[in-house]
């Protein structure tokens, strides 16, 4: 059943990488349950518009949940207070009339604030390019089915594959650690065969860029685990340190 | 205009060899000297860049989005066709090729669609190669699922997700060849003009978006990836920032834009419930495997359960109206997309629709979970039920979804040969940015197939027959007078729009204009309603050019200005898609004329008058488009009335 809300935000807003920024308070009325928290600003941007106000500027795209485009923490939790999804995909039923709801951009070294609440996450592009990749070019590959995986291992890669790249893992970690990020692409190709054979030089080498892009070292506290819209397990970080630790013996 | 389609000689399964055995290459050596330009980073736009540069070209790839991994290919649901026929249920290229072609209702070029089917197999083993974890049955080897318009299980998925895995391993490659320094990425950096110097395209006119700095790229060719235009309609399962601008700088410049009026309505998407709804949310087509469509058989009971009543669980089998199943019989919920969708509304406009607009029809997985358990409905469609439930607030397992179709991807775009060259030498289109496959209407799961098929498999090769010729073309300096003048060109743009200064958002005209096309050019569409469109959307772009605000500046990050350059470039798309419709005097795919239907109220094509790719060519800022016409000719297969009963 459809009812409204009246909310106070705090959101924040910095003009550029370079200004200082700070919070801004605003009242938003009678916004739908039914409508999702990015919904809800889009109504806080209309209403800036037509004072003449430059409107809240925010990452979105999909809008349901897998582009990884969205950010956002929101009092106090990456994506929000619901479990299990990004912002776009929080409703407004999560909050209640009369609410002051904080909002503010990733917190992390790795990740500067290029305006308002939009931050720059090309490290993780970075990461990706040192290795999260299988070393193969288009053409001259076996059959599908050549080799066989058992559905098991197949699943476990799947749900490592699901990560978005959203950084929610590392506006979480109190050491802005992007351990999360860096194990599920490790674990997703050293669990298949295809990825095997430079699993150990692909974790080195993105262990390596992560450390180099200014991440913080991960002290298994699992608030990564918690806050990843995609249920992201932490048991991808112990496998990426077997990988990490096989590959500095060999050395 | 010319529309030399190129296609290779002899029979139509051998097009596609001869036409490789022939074509010129181009060695490594001279790759290296050789810029190409890619505008988009999806499944085509990435596999391309990814492909060229481990080809040895010097590749500049563009996208809007902070990371390549996030276009919106990212988004596809349900899966990626392939004739493999593993499940040895009598599939072949042959039959894919020829259910592409019928479910295109004829309106697709053959040669197009047979290389399609062709390349299809290499797709799943480049992406099994990459790593992308496709489904596997117990015994290890890859599953299979069916989608609408085939009677085979061709479709290869990764959960709900498949896009995103075949997307993510696109972007893994594409990464690679950054590492090794033959792809450069420019990310938030939207493509605004492209530039052409004796008659070839050379290079593109970007903007910033951090920055909001205009700068200046060359290239030896230039490849266009960018999607679709659904978001004409505002309303659609595109992403927010997907848009058709690229399509429309270049029709501007001389490329021709074919059957724009052929946009796909999908038919299981959630439903609208708001004014200040963004989008509308897909609900996959995998779906309809293990999920039965009905509407209740009584209009007491549409009342009661509107009223709150009665819940959709307490109707007995015999009061519901499983009307796919009782209409097509052959091929039940899986039919076509655009059958599906027109039936839905048959069903609502006829006054037996649920939800509290009557705008909605059950998606029931009752029977199925029955059969088979909830673990293993939870396992083929967990993360979609998840997606339902937070958005929609009920429970899928126990109550029956509420859907309705919704615009979601448009087989229309930028007129292509067979070497996906437009009639721009130098440039190319690729996947859902060209037109050349889908005909009328797209089956389920092949735009995966055909975005990674152009990209991967076809430009790779096609490219290199043009670029041949270009390598005695030293680099071209961006001092040049083109250059200059498209540079010009956009900063004046972007001042017009800066200075009109009005009062109206650009959210608020694109809404208007999504009303107009969801009304007049939507999922039926007749003579008076799209003459009405046509003058509402002219009225539109007056309220556009006199009424816009764009607050801020342009010299720096400004969404505003972003998108209403977007919505200026939709304004001239719907006015397109509406003329084209009102040309195309049948009706066919996605395109239902209510003039042209038959007794049963299917789609009545005239294939007589308009078997022809129609291809609209710009004469200039508000003067009719000019039409030009690629006939279709239909050798290989037997073109027959769609009959899915």
């Amino acid at each position: 059943m459809e009812k409204t809300i009246n909310l106070t935000l705090k959101v924040w807003r910095q003009k550029d990488a370079k200004a200082k920024g700070g919070f801004e308070t605003y009242k938003v009325n009678n916004i739908s349950t039914d409508s999702s928290f990015l919904e809800m600003l889009d109504v806080l941007n209309e209403q800036l518009i037509s004072e003449g106000q430059e409107p809240v500027a925010f990452d979105h795209d999909c809008r349901e949940g897998i582009c990884g485009m969205c950010s956002l923490y929101i009092n106090g939790h990456p994506h929000g207070p619901d479990d299990d999804i990004t912002t776009c995909q929080l409703h407004m039923r999560k909050f209640k009339d009369g609410e002051t709801v904080t909002i503010e951009p990733w917190r992390s070294a790795a990740f500067p604030v290029i305006k308002d609440l939009i931050v720059n996450r090309h490290a993780f592009d970075e990461i990706m390019a040192a290795g999260g990749y299988v070393s193969v070019s288009t053409g001259g590959v076996p059959d599908a089915n050549a080799i066989p995986i058992p559905k098991p291992i197949a699943d476990e890669a799947m749900d490592a594959a699901s990560c978005i790249g959203c950084g929610a893992c590392v506006a979480a970690c109190k050491n802005g650690s992007a351990m999360l990020f860096v194990s599920a692409k490790v674990s997703q190709l050293a669990l298949l065969p295809q990825g095997k054979a430079e699993a150990s030089r692909r974790a080195k080498a993105m262990v390596a860029k992560m450390d180099e892009l200014g991440f913080g070292a991960c002290t298994n506290t699992g608030a990564c685990e918690i806050e990843c819209p995609k249920g992201i397990s932490i048991a991808n970080i112990a496998r990426l340190n077997r990988e990490f630790l096989s590959a500095k013996l060999k050395d | 205009m010319k529309l030399d389609s190129k296609i290779p000689q002899g029979a139509v399964a051998q097009k596609w060899t001869n036409y490789k055995n022939n074509q010129k290459l181009v060695n490594p050596a001279n790759k290296r000297k050789l810029d190409v330009i890619v505008v988009g980073t999806g499944l085509a736009g990435g596999a391309a860049a990814a492909s060229l540069g481990e080809l040895g070209f010097n590749v500049k790839n563009f996208c809007i989005q902070d990371s390549p991994r996030r276009a919106h290919s990212i988004a596809a649901q349900g899966g990626v066709n392939a004739a493999k026929n593993y499940p040895n249920d009598g599939d072949s290229v042959y039959r894919l090729f020829y259910d592409t072609i019928k479910g295109g209702d004829y309106r697709a070029r053959e040669a197009n669609v047979h290389r399609l089917a062709e390349v299809s197999n290499s797709i799943i083993d480049q992406c099994v190669a990459q790593g992308v974890p496709f489904a596997r049955e117990y015994g290890g080897l890859l599953d299979n699922r069916s989608f609408g318009g085939a009677q085979v299980s061709r479709t290869f998925y990764a959960k709900g997700q498949t896009g995103q895995q075949l997307l993510l391993g696109a972007y893994s490659a594409l990464m690679r060849q950054v590492n090794a320094g033959s792809v450069t990425m420019y990310t938030r950096t939207e493509m605004i003009d492209l530039v052409v110097i004796d008659g070839k395209a050379r290079g593109i006119i970007v903007r910033d978006l951090v920055s909001g700095k205009i700068e200046r790229h060359f290239g030896h060719a230039v490849v266009i990836a960018t999607g679709g235009y659904g978001n004409a309609f505002f309303l659609s399962t595109n992403a927010m920032a997907s848009n058709g601008s690229v399509a429309m700088q270049v029709y501007k410049k001389g490329a021709a834009m074919a059957n724009p009026c052929f946009a796909q309505i999908h038919p299981t998407c959630i439903p609208v419930h708001g004014e200040f709804q963004s989008k509308l949310t897909l609900m996959s087509e995998s779906l309809r495997n293990d999920g039965r469509i009905w509407v209740p058989k009584k209009k007491e009971d549409v009342e009661a359960i509107r009223a709150g009543k009665k819940k959709p669980t307490d109707l007995s089998e015999d009061e519901r109206d499983y009307y796919l199943e009782r209409r097509y019989p052959a091929f039940g919920n899986l039919v076509p997309r655009d059958v599906a969708s027109r039936a839905a509304k048959e069903r609502c406009d006829a006054g037996f629709g649920v939800g509290a607009t009557g705008l909605a029809v059950y998606l029931d997985f009752k029977t199925a979970i029955e059969r088979l358990g909830k673990d293993a409905i939870e396992a083929r469609y967990g993360n979609l039920f998840q997606m339902y439930e937070k958005i929609v607030d009920d429970n899928p397992y126990e109550t029956p979804m509420m859907i309705y179709p919704a615009i979601h991807y448009t087989m229309g775009g930028v007129w292509v040969d067979y070497e996906l060259q437009t009639t721009i030498p130098g440039l190319f289109a690729a996947g859902e940015a060209n037109f050349s496959d889908h005909g009328a209407n797209r089956l389920g799961a092949s735009a995966l197939m055909q975005g990674l098929a152009d990209g991967y498999f076809v430009l790779p090769y096609t490219i290199q027959n043009y670029l041949a010729d270009e390598i005695h073309t030293p680099r071209m300096s961006t001092d040049l007078p083109e250059f200059e003048e498209a540079e010009k060109g956009v900063q004046a743009r972007i001042d017009r729009l800066m200075s009109i200064q009005g009062k109206k958002s650009v959210d608020t005209l694109h809404k208007e204009l999504g009303h107009i096309m969801w009304e007049y050019v939507g999922m039926a569409r007749n003579e008076a309603g799209l003459k009405k469109a046509i003058k509402l959307i002219a009225e539109l772009k007056k309220e556009f050019y006199s009424n816009l605000f764009i607050p801020g500046d342009k010299e720096t990050m400004n969404i505003e200005l972003e998108k209403a350059i977007r919505l200026e470039d939709f304004l001239i798309t719907g006015d397109l898609m509406a003329r084209d419709a009102l040309n195309r005097e049948e009706s066919c795919g996605g395109h239902f004329r209510e003039e042209y239907q038959t007794e049963e109220g299917e789609a009545l094509r005239q294939d007589d008058k308009f078997m022809y790719a129609a291809c609209w060519e710009y004469m200039g800022e508000d003067k009719e488009p000019k039409l030009n016409k690629e006939p279709l000719v239909y050798e290989e297969t037997e073109v027959k009335t769609r009959n899915y009963k």
